[in-house]
């Protein structure tokens, strides 16, 4: 420990570099492929640029993008249609994701083999989980109607009907990641300080009671962590609208993802799908920075 | 992985208060079992159909406790069709190269980086964190627009360096701090002991801290290569005929008529293999990637 200095300093010139030889490739990649592009959309909300033409030829546009979006009737209905789906899953998986991590505390057998199951489905490829779920809520082969057949309701036609279809991408969603709403609260549990559960019980509360006084409010930091967590990966939600749906019937399950590709790529206008896709950022970047200012892993790093 | 708390040995001997166990335990294998069942039923059914016929797969007087719903004669019709169509080979080589190549470079640089920001304290480090923790959730459709420009100003779209390069920059943030919350953990003094011993820093890197945060490693690439082999959106614009990935051309064989879920189900399949494969073997280290940063802060 107290010898930790001096070869270091004695080769002071190096030591001094040797941070940012560490840090330089990952660096410079982040920088040319991920943060320029971030930077270029925020300026080419300002062009016009229509899609084949090179991006080199795009024009200034000024600020008419931004004051078009605010009175854009579409652009208001897909806002709120992710709104809507995003308070939508996010609530229902974090009580579904709640309740099952509260019921499955104790250990017990097949729970190690359980959670490996469960975690499956947020690990396979979006698109493989729409094109199953679109399988699944197919009206002629979809097991979902084979069941409504079996009790009698009959056939219904799912993803033809606006809110059905809604609910059936909210479906798809709830079961892909409710597990990791449990994942990470099973975590929490297992981390709370036994010691006042214990107290706990001892002073006769009942297990409702400890559930309720004690174990939530000392979950709740990493509760609001994973709701903040959750909503982020709501809003950038994409491919399983995409192959469920394409965003209708109409425009039922219009996502601003979903609105922001079929601006620019079917409706070719690239200028204005980066404004609208400045707005969306600028909701996953306030959601972001919620998270880090409860949850900074530069300061968790610190005290360890 | 479950294991007591620290505190709970210690008042091991206060008598417990008795709780009805049975129906408790019962209830909660149910939930289990139920739950088990549900997760995994859509993937069966994925398998199930992949494995049929358009015959067999379209039932329309089948109820779902019907003998024909769950019985069936597999075939493997669907994947030969699929695995001799010479477009498909390639844009599953695609997927692989891109895949593998973006992983291995992404924790290369990410583990590098990552080491820095956790051990040294140095000028443009609060910089470096930030912008990185940022970009971590930027949402991949807000980089289309730009990507699709840029990338064709460099000559680079529809080729897989292209996108290899793209993957590997979305990638870094993410790694950066999965890799971060490992090494974060591994005792200092192990390092300063091999810098007494006339270690260098690259030195005391690859021989004492690499090998220590093997497990997290095994995590971040998996959660990495998931990405890369997973992305869509991205690559639908950037790809054409050359450089097509797997999930583009799934997406290119779902159509409002006339799907042929059989073949379409049998791509999920191939597509779905690689992630769920390392999930059964590795889900331990992904549980304990998962949850590094956000509970154990």
């Amino acid at each position: 420990m107290i010898a930790a200095k001096p070869p270091r300093s004695v080769k002071q010139p190096l030591t001094r570099l040797t941070p940012w030889l560490f840090v330089l490739p990952a660096t410079l990649i982040m920088a040319v492929a991920c943060l320029y592009p971030v930077l270029q959309a925020l300026r080419l909300s300002f062009y016009n640029w229509s899609i084949g033409t090179p991006w080199t030829e795009a024009t200034f546009a000024g600020a008419q993008y931004f004051s078009r979006l605010v009175q854009d009737p579409a652009v208001l209905s897909s806002l709120l249609t992710t709104l809507l789906f995003a308070a939508t899953v996010v609530i229902a998986e974090m009580i579904l994701g709640l309740v099952l991590a509260l019921a499955l505390e104790k250990p017990m057998r097949g729970l190690t083999l359980f959670r490996t199951v469960f975690i499956l489905p947020m690990m396979i490829a979006p698109i493989v989980v729409g094109l199953t779920w679109r399988f699944l809520f197919d009206t002629n082969f979809g097991a979902i109607n084979a069941l409504m057949t079996s009790l009698g309701v009959g056939k219904i036609t799912w993803l033809a009907d606006p809110n059905l279809a809604f609910f059936a991408v909210v479906v798809a969603d709830i079961w892909q990641w409710t597990p990791f709403v449990f994942i990470m609260l099973a975590a929490g549990l297992q981390n709370l300080d036994g010691a006042v559960i214990e107290a706990a019980a001892i002073d006769g509360a009942t297990p409702w009671q400890a559930i309720w006084s004690v174990k939530l409010p000392m979950l709740m930091p990493i509760i609001v962590v994973t709701l903040l967590l959750r909503l982020i990966d709501a809003f950038r939600v994409l491919e399983v609208v995409y192959i469920m749906t394409g965003g209708g019937p109409g425009n039922s399950t219009e996502i601003l993802s979903m609105h922001i590709y079929k601006t620019a790529f079917s409706g070719g206008q690239l200028g204005y799908a980066s404004a609208i896709s400045v707005l969306l950022l600028a909701v996953v970047m306030g959601l972001s920075v919620a998270v880090l200012r409860l949850s900074n892993p530069l300061s968790a790093g610190k005290k360890a | 992985m479950i294991t007591a708390p620290a505190g709970r040995e210690l008042e091991a001997g206060v008598p417990r208060i008795p709780r009805p166990r049975r129906t408790g335990g019962l209830l909660r294998g149910l939930l289990l079992a139920v739950m088990g069942i549900l997760s995994m039923f859509p993937l069966y059914m994925m398998f199930a159909t992949s494995f049929k016929v358009q015959t067999q797969i379209f039932m329309p007087n089948a109820t779902f406790f019907s003998r024909e719903f769950w019985l069936f004669t597999p075939t493997l019709e669907n994947y030969r069709s699929v695995l001799v169509d010479g477009n498909f080979v390639r844009y599953l080589t695609n997927s692989l190269i891109v895949g593998v190549v973006s992983t291995v470079l992404t924790l290369l640089f990410s583990v590098l980086a990552a080491y820095a920001l956790a051990r040294f304290s140095f000028m443009g480090r609060g910089v470096i964190s930030w912008t990185s923790l940022l970009l971590r959730t930027v949402p991949l459709v807000v980089l289309v627009v730009p990507v699709y420009g840029i990338w064709q100003g460099w000559g680079i779209n529809d080729t897989l360096p292209g996108l290899i390069l793209l993957y590997t920059a979305v990638n870094i943030p993410f790694a950066i701090w999965v890799l971060y919350g490992f090494i974060a953990q591994v005792p200092q003094e192990l390092e300063e002991a091999a810098a007494v011993d006339g270690a260098s820093p690259f030195r005391t890197f690859f021989a004492v801290v690499l090998p220590l945060i093997r497990p997290g490693l095994a995590a971040a690439g998996i959660f990495v290569f998931r990405v890369a082999w997973n992305e869509f959106i991205l690559a639908l614009v950037l790809t054409n005929r050359f450089s097509r990935t797997m999930p583009v051309e799934i997406a290119a064989n779902i159509t409002d008529v006339g799907v042929e879920w059989g073949r379409v189900m049998a791509m999920g399949v191939l597509i779905a293999i690689p992630p769920l494969l390392f999930t059964l073997l590795a889900a331990r280290q992904l549980i304990a990637g998962l949850t590094a940063g956000a509970v154990k802060g």
